[in-house]
């Protein structure tokens, strides 16, 4: 069993032997709150921390369930232990419902979801303070019976926090761990590099939300019976998510444990300050720590901790000889260029606002070929190489890879089939090791590993490209030929049957250049099929076995390099016309 | 339930523009430093009701005219707002990290109006307050015209500025691509320092307004925020016209709501109307 779940349930066995000491009340009832915001925050955490979607609308989650369980157990003398999963499910549906609208906009990013769910928030508040879900008055909870768990109310609230705590702890832990945890991280940094890697985005926010949602509920629906009154004027606010977001950013949100450590920082800062006489002055230290935090500690307490840690083990790696990249395995003997065709395009076009990047374009890549993509700036090479990374849609045109029609497939699941591309300009997830950057494609990709098995791919990868001694760098760290190769070995590692390299060489120096034609002629050795797209022609002479000529979105040549180059009309296309 | 009379319907209407025009007023303060600076300023909310006070104490106790108390308000907070950006650029603080600062300074000024004012409602009285006028069948209240009257002007020279002068050309370059505009010679952090003066100077005219026409009390800060955030993103970021279109336009549906079925609806109107904006035109941000 895992390190941190045999501490977890350590901790729990010990805490749950706490009521049996016989303390006064006050304690029991302040470490429920303690566990409370645990809860609220460490499930806020799950989507909003980790993918990055700022969530506001955590108090509408949170009273739903409270209003579940309070309706069910007041009208309808459901037991009260049976309204909470019910609560959990009435949270995640609404969770669900918000979430298939709003991340299937691309533009409600960042600080528009964090208002879209705000909106949310009072939107609910105000149907069920309309409505006879409530009504006006409130609902009592008075006459509910309280379960008989602990040997007093006090110490049964307290056992009912302490289970909901560890269990959300133990779900947060286990999401981070996960392929999904990864997703979410790389989603945080860049989700549309994420989805081309092979992430699954849409689902990965979904699942994170509901279970984000379904958790807060559980927390809404004790706090219904702890405070056994409740009124949607003080349930929907805005304070629920600002203190989850205050204690999530105050611990750390990168990190499983950081709400945890907030929460429980917070929720003794806020007794301590407000329970004296001083209630105003405490709210006014309260609001100067947040601002403190965020200047000096913006990544929060574990978060600054973490980061600490990591910079000690990235310079306690041995560096070894400069230029370990060249030998690392034998090359494998070369596949001979086959006649099947790995990926057709016919007729493809795109406009863009009128713009048309392609117009009916056909081109045949066969399998095992390094294809040279070459022609003008804004002929449309890049543009190709979005729609085959499904990044873009196209506006018409077949493009079948390997069989299956891709035109109208989501980006993650294309690259789950076998096609993996790296950026003109190096696109890594800047808040991920150099490690993890190159493990995402290997968990999500076409070889679609688990965890362990993908850090092990990640770092034969990296042996690759000659950056195994940078694996715990972040890649601002990294200079521009180190990043370009970061690229090439994130889409290396997904172990593709067709590699789009779009603009690997440009802005390298002539000896790194030799560098980077040795390695992709080394990776075509492998087994793959290249598309590739280049303006530094040496480059092109050195590697392509076939190039197609691309000007003003249209093929104007085919043919080896030495057929092509020779045209006419493609000097003309590069360099214009002579003035005779 | 019978149909309400046409009357009541006007009224309504008109009693929604004169909010929205207030909505607006405060939303272009939000809107330009959000759309020109990348700050999401929650602390325009409490600057506003900061100013609503200092007007109240400076014409209550001191006896002076509420609207000549701008004469010391805008230059205040005009100076406040600088010291804000100061403390923004120095710590390099990001759109999502500004909305958790601002919300932190949001808390101090609420506990600060709490202790010297207390969390009971304050109320200024005044000329204006009690003035109106009819016009055919409709009331129309004096601090509420000026209101309206302050709000347009405002929110058309903020355009006009941002149109046709240098300094306003320059501030939208920096916005669109603040390198770029660096090496064409543009002071961006000079700029920076004079546009938070000035929202926050907005700020501060927004707060007289407030206490020309509402009773006062310091929770009172977290009401505005939903509704007026809603004009802001309905609006456009960073147009000076839009907070006050948008205002109006959820005013004018908020009151027509209460006037036909319960006020109590009438949140459930501005916020769908900002859900269905930002799904349908994300973009406009």
């Amino acid at each position: 069993m895992n390190r941190v779940y045999a501490a977890l349930a350590i901790a729990g066995a010990l805490l749950a032997a706490v009521p049996l000491l016989g303390l006064p009340l006050f304690y029991e009832s302040f470490c429920y709150l303690v566990f409370h915001w645990i809860v609220l925050a460490t499930s806020w955490n799950i989507l909003s921390g980790y993918s990055g979607y700022f969530s506001f609308g955590h108090g509408a989650f949170f009273g739903a369930g409270m209003y579940t369980t309070a309706t069910l157990a007041s009208r309808f003398d459901v037991p009260f232990l049976w309204t909470l999963p019910a609560a959990a499910l009435v949270a995640v549906l609404l969770g669900l419902a918000l979430g298939a609208v709003v991340f299937r906009v691309r533009g409600v990013r960042g600080e528009l979801f964090a208002l879209v769910t705000l909106a949310f928030t009072f939107v609910v508040g105000t149907i069920i303070l309309n409505t006879r879900i409530d009504g006006g008055p409130g609902i009592y909870l008075s006459a509910v019976p309280i379960p008989k768990i602990g040997p007093s109310p006090a110490s049964t609230f307290y056992l009912l926090g302490l289970a909901a705590a560890l269990a959300t702890l133990a779900i947060a832990y286990g999401i981070y761990r996960s392929r999904l945890g990864v997703g979410l991280f790389a989603i945080h940094d860049d989700e549309d590099v994420a989805e081309v890697l092979g992430v699954p985005t849409f689902r990965c926010k979904m699942v994170a939300f509901g279970v984000s949602c379904g958790l807060a509920a559980i927390a809404g629906g004790i706090h219904a019976l702890f405070i056994s009154y409740v009124t949607a004027g003080d349930t929907f606010t805005i304070t629920v998510p600002l203190t989850v977001v205050l204690m999530s950013v105050l611990g750390g949100t990168r990190h499983w444990a950081g709400p945890a450590v907030g929460a429980t920082i917070i929720t003794a800062l806020l007794y301590a300050f407000t329970a004296g006489d001083h209630a105003i002055a405490g709210k006014a230290v309260f609001g100067g720590v947040l601002i403190a935090v965020i200047l000096f500690m913006p990544q929060g307490v574990l978060g600054t901790l973490v980061a600490r840690r990591r910079k000690r083990r990235a310079s306690a790696v041995p560096v070894p000889a400069a230029d370990a990249m060249m030998e690392t395995r034998p090359p494998r003997e070369a596949r001979p260029i086959g006649p099947e065709r790995i990926l057709v395009a016919h007729g493809i076009r795109k406009a863009f606002r009128g713009v048309r990047a392609l117009e009916r374009v056909d081109i045949d890549v066969r399998e095992g070929e390094i294809l040279g993509l070459v022609g003008p700036n804004g002929s449309g090479k890049s543009t190709f190489v979005n729609l085959v990374s499904g990044h873009y849609r196209p506006d018409g045109g077949e493009l079948v890879f390997a069989g299956e029609d891709i035109a109208h497939h989501d980006a993650h699941w294309i690259a789950r089939a076998g096609v993996a591309r790296t950026y003109q300009i190096p696109r890594p997830f800047e808040h991920l090791t150099v490690l993890d950057n190159v493990a995402v494609p290997a968990m999500f990709g076409a070889a679609h590993l688990d965890r362990d098995a993908a850090l092990r791919e990640a770092r034969r990868w990296l042996e690759f490209t000659g950056l195994a001694d940078k694996a715990e760098w972040l890649p601002e760290d990294l200079n521009l030929h180190q990043r370009k190769f970061l690229e090439l070995a994130r889409a290396l590692a997904s172990r593709p049957r067709l590699l789009l390299l779009d603009e690997v060489l440009s802005g390298l120096t002539p000896t790194e250049i030799d560098g980077a034609i040795r390695l992709i002629r080394r990776i075509r050795d492998e087994g793959a099929t290249i598309v590739f797209v280049e303006h530094v022609m040496r480059a092109v002479w050195a590697l392509t076995d076939r190039i197609v000529v691309l000007d003003h979105g249209q093929v104007i040549a085919e043919g080896t390099a030495e057929e092509v180059m020779g045209r006419s009309d493609v000097v003309t296309a590069f360099l214009g016309k002579a003035h005779a | 339930m019978g149909l309400p009379s046409l009357s009541l319907i006007a009224q309504s209407v008109l009693s929604g523009v004169f909010i929205g025009a207030l909505y607006g007023l405060l939303g272009l303060g939000l809107s330009l430093s959000w759309g020109l600076l990348r700050q999401i300023n929650l602390a325009h909310f409490a600057l506003a009701f900061l100013a609503a006070y200092l007007c109240y104490q400076l014409s209550t106790v001191g006896g002076i005219d509420p609207l000549l108390t701008l004469v010391v308000i805008v230059p205040g907070f005009f100076a406040l707002g600088v010291a804000m950006q100061w403390l923004f650029a120095r710590f390099e603080i990001t759109a999502f990290n500004s909305l958790l600062v601002t919300f932190g300074l949001t808390v101090i000024v609420e506990s600060l109006i709490q202790s010297i004012w207390t969390a009971d409602f304050r109320r200024l009285e005044s000329t204006y307050g009690n003035a109106k006028f009819k016009l055919g069948f409709l009331y129309i209240p004096a601090p509420e015209l000026l209101t309206l009257v302050l709000s347009l002007s405002l929110a058309f020279s903020m355009w006009a500025a941002l149109r046709y002068t240098d300094i306003g050309k320059a501030l939208r370059a920096a916005a669109e691509d603040g390198p770029i505009a660096t090496a064409f010679g543009v002071n961006r952090q000079a700029l920076a320092l004079l546009l938070s003066g000035a929202c926050a100077a907005l700020a501060g005219v927004a707060g007289v307004c407030i206490a020309l026409s509402y009773t006062l009390a310091p929770a009172q800060i977290y009401g505005w925020i939903g509704v007026v955030f809603a004009a802001v993103m309905m609006g456009g970021l960073g147009r000076p016209l839009g907070p006050i279109v948008a205002g109006i336009v959820i005013g004018v549906s908020e009151s027509v709501t209460m006037a036909l079925t319960s006020p109590s609806w009438a949140p459930l109107v501005s916020f769908s109307l900002l859900i269905v904006v930002l799904l349908v035109r994300p973009s406009r941000v």
